[in-house]
């Protein structure tokens, strides 16, 4: 490790705490029930889970400010849910249904909500870094004191969008850190079998560039560390690769089962130091009661079955809304006199429907 | 040997397209030393959608490569290798993560045989399955056969049935010059007869009649042409129409001679594709009947292909948008000046 931080367990009030905690929870349980939807052929295309990577994903979101802009790849239930976006919108897109935060237009992979700073949920590996580097490229131009926070895999540093990104962000001072979710495995390639230099966080170096590793799956210091480099990004405009170590319990998708390249043993290794057990315990440490916890169980159980109920009751987007916002207004003038020698059903299914708002 | 071995080896067997692009693949590697296949996941994970299924047992982890995710990167070297005289078939797990590699593809490998006068060959394969659908949205969901299909340096070929994955990919195999093998996912598990002879080829630059008719044309390539199959039987059961399928096979370089003579007899034609029609497959092909079969049409070149958006995610959007079998029949019947 680069930079050994001891975890702090000051530095979180009880209260602050327990909310945190019950994000995990709800995350976790939230993951399990799309699991479950995805079965009952509610929910379709790709969905990829992160049970097991809840520290990592609630420690980074609680360092990040309200102002402050976040992009990731497409493992991103867990960041949109600590974003705030309510579990009814997140689980109306997994249905597809406009009130879902994407419209019904995304899905799993394709989460956003700019209203929130959440500048999506892409789906090609290391396509989210430069659109992150120019966000906060934007926001130096712009004078304005906010950070970028850009979620990755372990298998996206080896294209050449990472190396890249990392050079233009440290040549230009740019306010972003590059989270690299280590989870050991991209699909089914373990991190030594793709990366030259395994340890992650030293590439960063490269590009003279901080970079460091830190144990994603201990929710303090998650958060000790992403606020670190956070406030060095807000305020010095100094970017950084923050490199955490965690483990994904579900296959690379739900189409995974994810026993062909790790063993059964190897996951319930790592289910024995479950970051939400290990924040459960800190918990009870500080005198909160069992009662109190299984109360937050419940309410988890609750709020996802609400989520289900709301996505269901969401409306199926009109065929109309097809191009719905593929152009900005004025557009459809442009577009006007291409229609002469359209392919079939084109022009209704294209111009007709509206390119723009 | 017996003459019931004899008869097995040049016989033909039910397989999926899966394993007919398995069969080509294995027998290729046990011909030629110098063929091996590379890619993310082709190894230990046995292939993102299992064409490589055992290959690595077979073979070992040289000649059946697991690569990083850096299309970029590994495409080019494919070409490297290439150039000197491998014969190195690339893996990309589907035709959207080729994107990233479009440099080395168009820029780079398409380009040898001639920058270099013919002194030196890029005998490359790259093996992509493509196709929209299955609600993978707008990064994963898409086709652009033609942009490839439109640049010199490069063949472009695209089976549609279990026989022609095997014998296409064959023949891209043996060829002298960068090939590009459009797979598709939907089709992975269809059946068909395919040849167990390990010479067996299709030969690249030949489209296939896949079902002949007198009434309509209709020209399509991959799992446009499964569509439009289903679609002239439908016509046959519903309108009494009879209509010709041409199954394109190879894009670059194109049997224009196959249609044209189909044309000659039907006077009518209708092309299908899954891509964004503007500046497609089916806009190339429109443009040649045009001019090669003036005389002989009856009615404009009609085209069916994605609607021209970024595919959304909502299945009832996502159906509105694919150039689905109502579509295509709608299309047919249009052209022939019938009623729906
Ligand atoms: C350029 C590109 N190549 C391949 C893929 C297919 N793919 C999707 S996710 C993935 C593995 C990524 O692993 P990692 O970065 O470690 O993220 P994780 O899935 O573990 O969260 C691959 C190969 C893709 N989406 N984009
Ligand atoms: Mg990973």
């Amino acid at each position: 490790m680069a930079v050994t931080v001891p975890p702090r367990t000051d530095q979180l009030d009880r209260d602050t705490r327990r909310e945190l905690y019950e994000t995990m929870v709800l995350s976790r349980v939230f993951e399990t029930e799309a699991e479950r939807q995805y079965k009952a052929a509610r929910i379709g295309g790709y969905c990829h889970l992160s049970s097991g990577q809840e520290a990592m994903t609630i420690g980074a979101m609680h360092a990040l400010h309200a102002d402050d802009l976040l992009v990731t790849g497409y493992r991103s239930h867990g960041f949109a849910l600590a974003r705030g976006i309510p579990p009814e919108a997140v689980m109306a897109e997994l249905f597809g249904r406009v009130d879902g935060c994407a419209h019904g237009r995304g899905g799993s992979m394709h989460l956003l909500d700019p209203s929130r700073g959440y500048y999506g949920g892409w789906g090609i590996v290391a396509g989210q870094l430069p659109i992150a580097t120019g966000l906060a490229l934007a926001l130096r131009r712009q004078g304005r004191e906010q950070a970028v926070l850009c979620e990755l895999g372990d298998g996206a540093v080896n294209m050449g969008a990472w190396h890249e990104s990392l050079n233009l962000a440290s040549l230009w001072d740019l306010p972003v850190v590059f989270l690299v979710v280590n989870n050991l495995y991209g699909m089914g390639t373990a991190v030594e079998r793709a990366s030259a230099e395994p340890d992650l966080y030293k590439r960063a170096s490269a590009y003279r560039m901080h970079g460091e590793r830190v144990d994603g799956d201990d929710l303090d210091t998650m958060i000790e560390a992403a606020d670190r480099l956070l406030t060095a990004a807000r305020e010095e405009h100094r970017p950084a690769v923050l490199e955490a170590v965690t483990y994904r319990y579900r296959g690379h998708s739900v189409a995974d089962a994810g026993l062909a390249y790790r063993s059964k043993e190897e996951i319930a290794e790592h289910q024995r130091h479950d970051p939400i057990v290990r924040e459960r315990e800190k918990l009870l440490a500080e005198g909160v009661s069992e009662e109190e916890l299984a109360a937050i169980d419940t309410h988890a159980d609750e709020r996802v079955a609400a989520a289900v109920q709301a996505a269901l009751d969401s409306p199926a987007p009109q065929p109309d809304r097809l191009a719905y916002g593929m152009h900005g207004v004025g557009s459809a003038e442009q577009f006007a006199r291409m229609r002469p020698g359209s392919a079939y059903g084109e022009e209704a299914l294209t111009f007709d429907a509206g390119l723009g708002a | 040997m017996s003459t019931a071995e004899a008869t097995t080896t040049t016989g033909t067997e039910v397989m999926t397209y899966r394993e007919a692009l398995r069969l080509a693949l294995r027998e290729e590697m046990e011909r030629d030393e110098r063929v091996f296949l590379m890619g993310e996941e082709v190894g230990v994970f046995e292939g993102a959608y299992k064409v490589s299924a055992g290959l690595m047992d077979q073979f070992g982890a040289d000649r059946v490569r697991d690569t990083p995710i850096s299309e970029e990167g590994f495409v080019g070297a494919g070409a490297g290798a290439a150039m000197l005289g491998e014969r190195p078939v690339v893996e990309i797990m589907t035709l959207n993560f080729l994107l990233v590699a479009m440099d080395q593809v168009i820029n780079h490998a398409a380009k040898v045989g001639a920058m270099f006068g013919g002194e030196v060959r890029c005998p490359m394969v790259i093996r992509t399955p493509n196709g929209a659908g299955n609600q993978l949205t707008a990064q994963h969901s898409q086709s652009f056969d033609g942009w490839f299909a439109g640049t010199p340096g490069l063949k472009v070929v695209a089976p549609a049935s279990p026989a022609d994955a095997k014998g296409l990919l064959k023949a891209a195999i043996r060829d002298e010059d960068p090939v590009l093998v459009l797979e598709n996912l939907p089709i992975y598990k269809e059946k068909g007869e395919v040849s167990l002879d390990p010479e067996f080829v299709t030969p690249i630059g030949l489209a296939n009649v896949a079902r002949t008719g007198e009434d309509l044309t209709i020209v399509s390539h991959g799992f446009a042409t499964v569509r439009a199959l289903h679609v002239a039987e439908q016509l046959a059961a519903d309108h009494g129409i009879d209509a010709e399928v041409v199954d394109l096979r190879s894009l670059r370089p194109l049997d224009v001679q196959t249609i044209a003579e189909s044309v000659a007899k039907t006077n009518h034609v209708l092309c299908v594709e899954e891509g964004w029609p503007s500046y497609g497959v089916t806009a190339e092909i429109a443009a040649r009947v045009q001019k090669a079969c003036f005389d002989d049409l009856d009615a404009p070149v009609e085209r069916v292909g994605m609607a021209e958006v970024p595919l959304p995610y909502a299945k009832e959007l996502e159906l509105a948008a694919m150039p689905h079998e109502e579509r295509i029949a709608a299309a047919a019947l249009a052209t022939l000046g019938r009623a729906s």
